[in-house]
């Protein structure tokens, strides 16, 4: 069955309170989640109270400062801090998103701080990717044609070069794909959001000559049609891109060819 | 459970079961097949609120009345098992129970499919 409750050993208990904000005017409280791989203990989660006027205005400026003025094992991904990147997606007061574009502001209250969800967790904030890096690897997503290549590069309209609006902008954070139930329950075999825009920006890309085969690939009852239009991917996006929508094309061209 | 295998090996596994447009498309036409008959069915079942069994008989012994009983106890037993089929495949996840529970699904729609397309001819040809 599809697990509605975590195991005994994932159990997120109370962690320790650190403060840094005495005397501060903008102090504000940070409850991130916790887990060694080396202890054997329990995920639990740390509440972290530092002085918002000595870090930077987004919520991986607070993580960033936390690592390094308070507990330097305090364990996350990060590169860019500029939204181009997709190595700090992870779930901010319940939404799964980028630290780097997420303001602490627009936070009432504490700040909780998990792992991306469903995934397993390699350390504090760090999911493991292994699984939706190689669904994405199993979509091929290179361009794919048999006619040879020209001596230039391979022309497209304008109209055609439109059409990848909405899926060349994805940075695979992968916020969609583990936002949505139904990849949480079928995440073996579904593919996901993330992976089935991915699929579609191939699919859409009038330079490729795959087409078929890439349809071939994706006509199953589990690796396309788990979704069941939930739309959680679309409303959790940080690019604002639209991953329900590009499903729902493949459909539209899994029906055209029938 | 540890095991050698590849993650792009495990991701690939059984390859694709070249299926899954038909069922999908028919869960679309069935459910737009529904609207208008279930329609018709609840203002149809309103006015003989408070009927007795005569007037109902009567009603449904009209050839457009059972016609469309028919139909929209076909069409919705049909559109119940292919949508059963998804959710028991979404949430059981253990082999032998979702294999019990899938026939389960189809024998009861049909069975009752078919007790329901009885009772309408039944009652439309004066048994």
């Amino acid at each position: 069955m599809a697990e509605f409750a975590l195991p005994a050993n994932s159990k997120v208990q109370q962690g320790k309170r650190v403060s840094t904000a005495k005397g501060a005017k903008r102090a504000k409280s940070f409850k991130i989640y916790r887990w060694s791989p080396d202890d054997g203990q329990n995920p639990h989660l740390d509440e972290f109270e530092i002085d918002l006027d000595k870090c930077g205005p987004m919520v991986l400026d607070a993580l960033i400062y936390i690592k390094n003025e308070v507990d330097s094992t305090l364990t996350f991904r990060r590169s860019c801090r500029e939204g181009i990147c997709g190595s700090c997606a992870m779930n901010i007061d319940g939404t799964n998103t980028l630290a780097c574009l997420k303001p602490i502001d627009e936070v009432k209250g504490d700040v909780r701080i998990y792992p991306l969800p469903h995934m397993p967790v390699v350390k504090d904030l760090v999911p493991d990717l292994t699984t939706v890096y190689a669904q994405y690897h199993s979509i091929k997503p290179w361009l794919q044609a048999t006619t040879p290549p020209p001596s230039r590069e391979r022309l497209q309209s304008p109209q055609e070069r439109e059409k990848l609006n909405g899926l060349y902008e994805c940075i695979l954070c992968f916020c969609c794909s583990t936002s949505c139930p139904s990849y949480w329950w079928n995440g073996d075999r579904y593919l996901g959001p993330a992976i089935l825009l991915q699929a579609y920006r191939w699919l859409a890309d009038s330079r490729d000559e795959a087409t078929g085969e890439r349809l071939d690939a994706l006509e199953d009852p589990f690796k396309l049609y788990r979704c069941h239009t939930i739309m959680n991917c679309s409303r959790t996006c940080p690019k604002g891109l639209n991953p329900a929508k590009a499903i729902a094309e493949i459909k539209k061209m899994m029906v055209e060819r029938q | 459970m540890n095991s050698f295998r590849t993650p792009l090996g495990r991701v690939r596994g059984l390859g694709t079961a070249n299926a899954g447009t038909q069922h999908w498309w028919q869960e679309r036409v069935t459910s737009v097949a529904l609207v208008p008959l279930t329609l018709w069915f609840v203002i149809a079942v309103i006015g003989l609120i408070g009927q007795p069994w005569e007037a109902v008989a009567l009603w449904l012994s009209s050839p457009l009345s059972a016609v469309l009983a028919v139909l929209f106890v076909v069409v919705s037993f049909y559109h119940a098992a292919l949508g059963l089929q998804v959710v028991i495949e979404d949430y059981v996840h253990s082999e032998g129970a979702k294999v019990a529970l899938l026939l389960a699904v189809k024998f009861l729609c049909v069975l009752l499919g078919t007790a329901g397309v009885f009772s309408v001819l039944k009652i439309a040809f004066g048994g």
